[in-house]
């Protein structure tokens, strides 16, 4: 059965997250439905990197039952981590900004809290 | 505030969490996991209490001074780790080949020392102690403010 | 009240420590040449241990254009918060204004002096959150929480198709540095796709044409400072994509069609900022559109020594004057721009409003900052005597060799630049004095300070503009054109 999943299903998986995460932030006007978009973008960049790290017959980094063989480099585990961890703090602040923004206009739509235009 | 039964769950379950979350901060050299993860998992464990209990509650046990000053504790602490291999680089791993924390571990697989690693461990404390008073702070900090009080200064 | 004290000499104490440790690092990397330092290595020059054919460890790479950046950075944080001594003096929660301030100054050196791509990706996250935290600060204007709410969604989409394009260079070549990139790239499919994502990314941060629509609406609500640094970081972005441009692709790119793109870019900039800045009648909002529309002359200047860069003789000619005047150019915009912004603060400290239409007279009362108002005008238009002239004669004589279509349309923006200013300067402070200004003081003594650091600073660059071409701009002029040393840097001479 596992020969039938084609070797780059990750990556397709990657770009479909990826496309349906840009028309959310294109076209959705709710304030949260807009960070829950930036959310599934962040996904599909971390999946796509972890991706990158595959190799036929490598095992993973570290001591304690793992098989005899050649051992991956961890650097995309760890680039992923930090993305990870700066996602969480640019989440915590946005959401923080929409309970600010529905306390002064009362409303979650783009369009009837914005104040500045030209 | 929710019912008797969540509460008595919630104040048993806290310790388990408290333990795994320790252990997955202390073995981030040797298993996946580290100080970030370990912090995430107690705070996690902080969402369980202040769904249980309103967050009226929490406020009382959780003060905005003891976290904050924690918080710097850990920023500090990994600071002057790294500054004090300045001798040589900025960063510069100085435990390794003392007995403190410098055994140098044999290749391959096989139980892991815990003994290894150099500061590695000491800078996942410092983190892990970060991460748990930040995250709590913020996470306390967006539930009051969302039922309608203030945290001051 | 002690520990107020001590907080606010901490900042300005560490940050004076600071400048002059990068004054330190000018004039020893003019001197020396390229430095590089390895972080956790036994030496600190020890990029191949061991005798390793690819570089390990995060390097930081520091040449003539990287310290350029970094001079701005350092005199203009520290106008910056010296200004905030008493402009923010009646907010609450002044301590985590000043833990983010220092975050923001720690993000952007990160930014400038790195050598490695994802180490660049983490301080750019690192600067763009702590901005957007500092220009939603006033929370109780409703404006500003949305103005920081728009900075922090681009800034994130922005950094996360960067990070999308490093994992794309990563996957072909197995490294993150980039002295090591530069020496085995070929320019594949998937490197033109990275090289489009890098572009878009950095070059929204920056406020280009089609994509400028946050920039206005974030940096109007901020405090005046804070807006002044932003544009330096909105600087550190351009500058990302010159080292992008020139060091890691360098020779292997088609270098007419990017440096027509960057042309054109340009152009569209220049033009639709400066039209949208005639009609506004808030004052800072105005200035922004200004700031938008004077960084379309650094992509002219440096876009047309990028489309020369295959061509020795053109280069030799006309191209290298190009990309000096488009960088002497980003000098004198970081000493002028948030001159005036600053002074736009100093009215709204004093007035309590940002609307031109409400404000006149102003001129009686508030002597100093109708001088430094007045010296940053003449500076952005580019009258003769001050340094804008002499960037953007710079710019034009070596446009027209290329073709004279750009220089035309660049000495039109300037007329209507201005022009602009011109009406400005009457509404807010010529005229008669209005009854509810007439017991309006001059600014604190900080501010002026600040404002008087960068006024001596364009006073100096006007008088002697030569020297500052020949000993800071033209080392870095001579660094984005030269790959093969920073290479050579990290390589150590290997082939």
């Amino acid at each position: 059965m596992m020969e039938y999943i084609p070797l780059n299903f990750p990556f397709l998986a990657a770009a479909l997250l990826v496309g349906i995460s840009f028309y959310i932030l294109i076209f959705k006007r709710n304030l949260i439905k807009l960070i829950m978009g930036i959310g599934m973008l962040a996904s599909g960049v971390n999946l796509f990197l972890v991706a990158l790290g595959y190799r036929a017959g490598g095992n993973a980094p570290i001591y304690t039952d793992v098989p005899e063989g050649p051992m991956v480099l961890p650097v995309p585990q760890a680039l992923t981590l930090t993305s990870i961890v700066i996602n969480v703090a640019v989440l915590a602040l946005m959401l923080t900004m929409v309970i600010l923004i529905y306390r002064h206009t009362g409303s979650l739509d783009s369009e009837k809290s914005r104040k500045m235009k030209g | 505030m929710l019912s008797k039964i969540v509460r008595t769950v919630a104040n048993q379950l806290i310790l388990f969490i408290l333990i795994f979350g320790l252990y997955v901060i202390a073995h981030g050299h040797l298993t996946p996991g580290g100080g970030f993860q370990g912090g995430a998992v107690i705070v996690s464990g902080v969402v369980m209490l202040l769904v249980a209990f309103s967050s009226q509650e929490l406020k009382k046990s959780l003060r905005e001074r003891l976290l904050s000053i924690t918080e710097s504790t850990g920023a500090l602490i990994f600071s002057i780790l790294a500054f004090a291999g300045i001798g040589t680089v900025f960063f510069y791993n100085f435990l390794v080949g003392t007995p403190i924390f410098g055994r140098i571990p044999a290749t391959g697989p096989g139980p892991g020392n815990i003994w290894t690693g150099g500061f590695i461990p000491l800078m996942n404390l410092a983190v892990g102690l970060k991460v748990v008073a930040g995250l709590s702070a913020v996470v306390l900090a967006m539930a009051l403010f969302s039922s309608g009080e203030e945290i001051e200064e | 009240m002690t520990s107020k004290k001590a907080r606010n000499s901490l900042v300005i104490v560490s940050l004076v420590f600071v400048a002059f440790l990068v004054f330190a690092l000018a004039r020893d990397i003019h001197l020396n040449g390229i430095h590089i330092y390895t972080l956790g290595a036994i030496a600190p020059d020890l990029a191949l241990p061991g005798g390793a054919m690819v570089p390990i460890r995060i390097i930081l790479e520091v040449d003539g254009m990287s310290i350029f950046m970094g001079i701005i950075w350092a005199t203009v944080s520290l106008a910056a918060a010296i200004f905030s001594l008493s402009h923010m003096a009646r907010e609450t929660g002044q301590t985590r204004f000043y833990t983010l301030l220092l975050l923001m100054v720690a993000g952007c050196f990160g930014m400038i002096l790195t050598g490695d791509l994802f180490n660049l990706f983490v301080f750019l996250e690192i600067a763009s959150i702590s901005g957007a935290a500092l220009i939603a600060f006033r929370t109780r204007f409703a404006d500003a929480v949305e103005g920081g709410f728009k900075y922090i969604v681009i800034s994130a989409v922005a950094g996360l198709m960067f990070l999308f394009a490093v994992g794309l260079l990563y996957g072909q070549y197995n490294s993150l540095n980039i002295g090591y990139l530069a020496n085995v790239m070929q320019y594949g499919t998937l490197d033109m796709i990275a090289l489009t994502l890098f572009l878009i990314s950095l070059t929204i941060k920056t406020g280009m044409v089609p994509l400028h629509m946050w920039y206005p609406d974030s940096y109007t609500v901020a405090p005046a400072n804070i807006t002044a640094m932003l544009v330096i970081t909105s600087h550190a972005c351009m500058y990302a994509v010159f080292r992008i441009c020139f060091t890691l692709y360098g020779i292997t790119l088609d270098a007419t069609t990017v440096g027509w793109i960057i042309i054109i870019i340009g152009l569209l900039t220049m033009f639709v900022g400066v039209t949208m800045a005639v009609f506004q009648t808030d004052v800072m909002r105005f200035m922004s559109y200004h700031a938008i529309s004077q960084m379309g002359y650094m992509w002219m200047g440096v876009g047309v020594g990028l489309a020369v860069l295959g061509n020795p003789e053109a280069l030799a000619t006309y191209g290298r004057d190009a990309i000096s005047g488009g960088i002497f150019h980003i000098l004198n915009h970081a000493m002028y721009k948030p001159l005036l912004f600053m002074t736009a603060g100093a009215l709204f400290h004093r007035t309590g409003t940002r609307d031109l239409n409400k404000m006149g007279g102003l001129g009686h009362n508030m002597k100093f900052t109708l001088i430094l108002y007045i010296i940053g005008t003449l500076s952005i238009a580019g009258i003769p005597p001050l340094n804008g002239f002499a960037s953007k004669f710079l710019i034009y004589e070596s446009v027209y060799q290329f073709n004279p279509v750009l220089a035309v349309v660049a000495m039109l923006v300037s007329i209507i630049t201005l022009a602009s200013f011109t009406k400005a300067f009457q509404s807010a402070f010529t005229g008669p004095q209005l009854p509810e200004y007439k017991d309006v003081k001059e600014v604190p003594k900080p501010m002026l300070i600040g404002m008087g650091i960068l006024a001596a600073g364009i006073i100096f660059t006007s008088i002697f503009p030569g020297l500052i071409v020949e000993r800071i701009v033209k080392p870095a002029t001579d660094a984005l054109i030269n790959q093969a040393a920073y290479v050579n840097g990290i390589m150590g001479g290997m082939p």
